[in-house]
């Protein structure tokens, strides 16, 4: 096998967790080949090397005020650069907002395919055999791209490790790169401090209509306080106006899968299920016995979540 | 400004997903095919322009015989025109033929935007419009949620993890658009009626170049329906909620080690 490239993902400097688990399954996959990562953005070159620890024995970065924000067709850019430079047998990117949008546009740039949002993945000889859902994750499909060159790979956050194996790592600076961008990010507006993304927590209490009304949401952030967790919503209640579509999980929002999902009067619409389903371990409290989410719950209460909740929340406190 | 919208036919997401008789594919026995949510979005939003802006919305699909009716449900809904490539029978298509295909018939035409949904309900791939694009050599803003389109420019923005990239981009480009950006509307019984009498324009992907059957960038190996999961513990917490409460926190540090 020719290597591994791994795209990293950075804000403000900082590299992002799931880019991180990306580059230690590459490292696992390699045993011991070839791994480097591709870097972009501003003033980065000193975090670069850092990459090292977690398996990339090359950085090929790219530091420049055109890449401070994200762009796809800038960052394409970057990663066709690297590939042609280290002619990797596969590009592997973490399946984030970013990833999910840079690498069709990256494959389609070199005439290959994507395996996107990839769950699982294993190599035969040169070539990665992945499982992804499909029929948001109604079923899941074992592909492989044999024979494209290289074979482009995302994979769905949190469901690899992050792992440090202690290497070092060369940065090399990438340059002749050409930039023309035209759709700019003119401005990343950042949420609320303290709000924490469904996307990436790791626990998530989520509301669904047995909230009764907007008011009822403080009493599912004092649960999510309590935990650390992100706030979720099934759409019903994004629909009525009581939270924002950002928090939204399910076919039409986001797919989640935290450690622990905690669903609060949702009854598990396949719509729903469809967001959530691959979280680690499912909680549910509804009071209806029969509500299809305890179907996928591994833990649930049968009762009226006014009556659970706040005695949940003392006990989280009293931990 | 004319509006390309590129749509596909899906299984409703209510759907019951069992594996077809070869391993790969579903069984298509019994499903029902609908135009794929996120298209809904990237059909209104470019109905919202023409009518503004004027222009005429032009719907595209690759697809088998059946894919015909979501371009009727679109010409119902306002659509001006329809192209129908009819070919990719496999359900589980492979995105970048797609991308290629739709880029052939698309290279020649006259249009401002290409507006395409975010994400198929099915592959789930969400690439057809980002390698669309590089296809055609367009700028795109993926997963849009709002949308200004102004003269030879636009403003969109998406949602991220941690907050919203605010985008401007020259026209002509290409948005994948997603729940948020706006209300979709309905087939009016009017509509419905008016779409029967217009043209689906109807082409074989050999007419455009295209080989079906070379260069798959995938290979699909096999289908499978996820784990069954086991039976979950259940708590009663109608008569001493506090209690199952305070078990149900217990069981989740000590046994699931989840907090
Ligand atoms: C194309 C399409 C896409 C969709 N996408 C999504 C999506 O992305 N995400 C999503 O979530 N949905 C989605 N849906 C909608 C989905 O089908 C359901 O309508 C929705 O998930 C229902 O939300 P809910 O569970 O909050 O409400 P309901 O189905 O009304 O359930 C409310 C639940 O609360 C329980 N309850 C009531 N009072 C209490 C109480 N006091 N204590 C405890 N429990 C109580 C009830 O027993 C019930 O089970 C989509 C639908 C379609 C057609
Ligand atoms: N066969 C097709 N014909 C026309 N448009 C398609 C086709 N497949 C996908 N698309 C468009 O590309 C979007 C993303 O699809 P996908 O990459 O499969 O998730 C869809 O929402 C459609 O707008």
């Amino acid at each position: 096998m020719a290597g591994i490239l791994v795209f990293v993902e950075q804000r403000g400097g900082e590299i992002r967790k799931a880019s991180l688990q990306a580059l230690s399954e590459a490292h696992r996959l390699a045993a011991g080949g070839p791994v480097a990562a591709v870097f972009a953005g501003e003033g980065i070159t000193q975090v670069a090397a850092s990459l090292g620890a977690y398996g990339a024995q090359k950085v090929f970065c790219a530091d420049d005020g055109n890449l401070k924000l994200y762009s796809a067709e800038g960052y394409a850019a970057v990663v066709a650069k690297a590939v042609e430079d280290f002619g990797p047998s596969a590009v592997f990117f973490s399946a984030t907002m970013i990833g999910r949008d840079l690498a069709p546009r990256l494959a389609a740039k070199l005439g290959v395919g994507v395996l996107a949002d990839v769950v699982g993945i294993e190599l035969e000889g040169d070539v990665f055999v992945a499982k992804r859902p499909v029929y948001s994750g109604k079923a899941f499909v074992t592909v492989d791209a044999a024979g494209s060159i290289p074979q482009v790979i995302s994979l769905r956050p949190n469901v690899f490790a992050a792992e440090e194996s202690g290497g070092s790592a060369e940065v090399v600076a990438l340059d002749g790169l050409s930039l023309s961008i035209r759709a700019m990010v003119k401005e990343f507006a950042a949420a609320d401090a303290g709000e924490l993304d469904v996307a990436e927590a790791d626990t998530i209490v989520a509301a669904g209509r047995g909230i009764k009304g907007p008011e009822n949401i403080a009493l599912i952030k004092e649960l999510a306080e309590a935990l650390g967790a992100a706030v979720g919503a099934s759409r019903a209640i994004v629909d009525a106006g009581w939270i924002g579509h950002a928090n939204q999980v399910g076919q039409t929002g986001k797919v989640v899968s935290p450690s622990l999902y905690i669903a609060c009067g949702i009854s598990g619409a396949i719509q729903h299920l469809a967001g959530m389903s691959s979280s680690k371990v499912i909680v549910a409290i509804n009071k209806d016995a029969d509500a299809p989410i305890f179907k996928v719950a591994d833990y649930g209460i049968v009762g009226d979540l006014f009556d659970v909740i706040p005695p949940m929340v003392e006990a989280i406190k009293a931990l | 400004m004319n509006c390309i919208v590129c749509v596909t036919s899906v299984p409703d997401t209510a759907s019951v997903i069992k594996i077809g008789a070869d391993g790969n594919q579903i069984d298509e026995g019994g499903i029902k095919w609908i135009l794929s949510p996120h298209d809904e979005y990237a059909l209104e939003e470019a109905l919202k322009i023409t009518e503004a802006q004027g222009g005429e919305v032009t719907v595209v699909t690759y697809g088998p015989a059946r894919a015909e009716a979501v371009l009727r449900d679109c010409l119902a809904r306002g659509a001006h025109q329809a192209v129908h490539v009819i070919g990719g029978e496999e359900t589980l298509g492979d995105s970048f033929k797609i991308a290629q295909t739709l880029a052939a018939i698309l290279k020649d035409r006259e249009y401002g935007l290409i507006l395409v949904g975010v994400q198929s309900v099915g592959t789930d791939n969400s690439q057809v419009g980002q390698m669309l694009a590089e296809l055609l050599d367009l700028p795109h803003v993926a997963g849009i949620t709002s949308l200004e389109v102004g003269e030879g420019t636009l403003n969109a923005s998406r949602e991220v993890e941690g907050g919203k990239e605010i985008y401007e981009s020259p026209l002509p480009a290409l948005l994948t658009c997603q729940k948020g950006l706006n209300e979709p509307r309905y087939a009016a019984l009017k509509g419905i009626m008016a779409a029967k009498r217009k043209p689906v324009e109807k082409i074989e992907p050999s007419d455009i170049g295209i080989d079906e059957g070379a260069g798959a960038a995938y290979r699909l190996r096999s289908l499978s329906l996820p784990p069954e999961k086991g039976e979950g513990t259940l708590l009663q917490g109608e008569d001493d909620p506090a209690g199952a409460a305070g078990n149900l926190v217990k069981l989740l540090r000590e046994e699931a080690k989840a907090i």
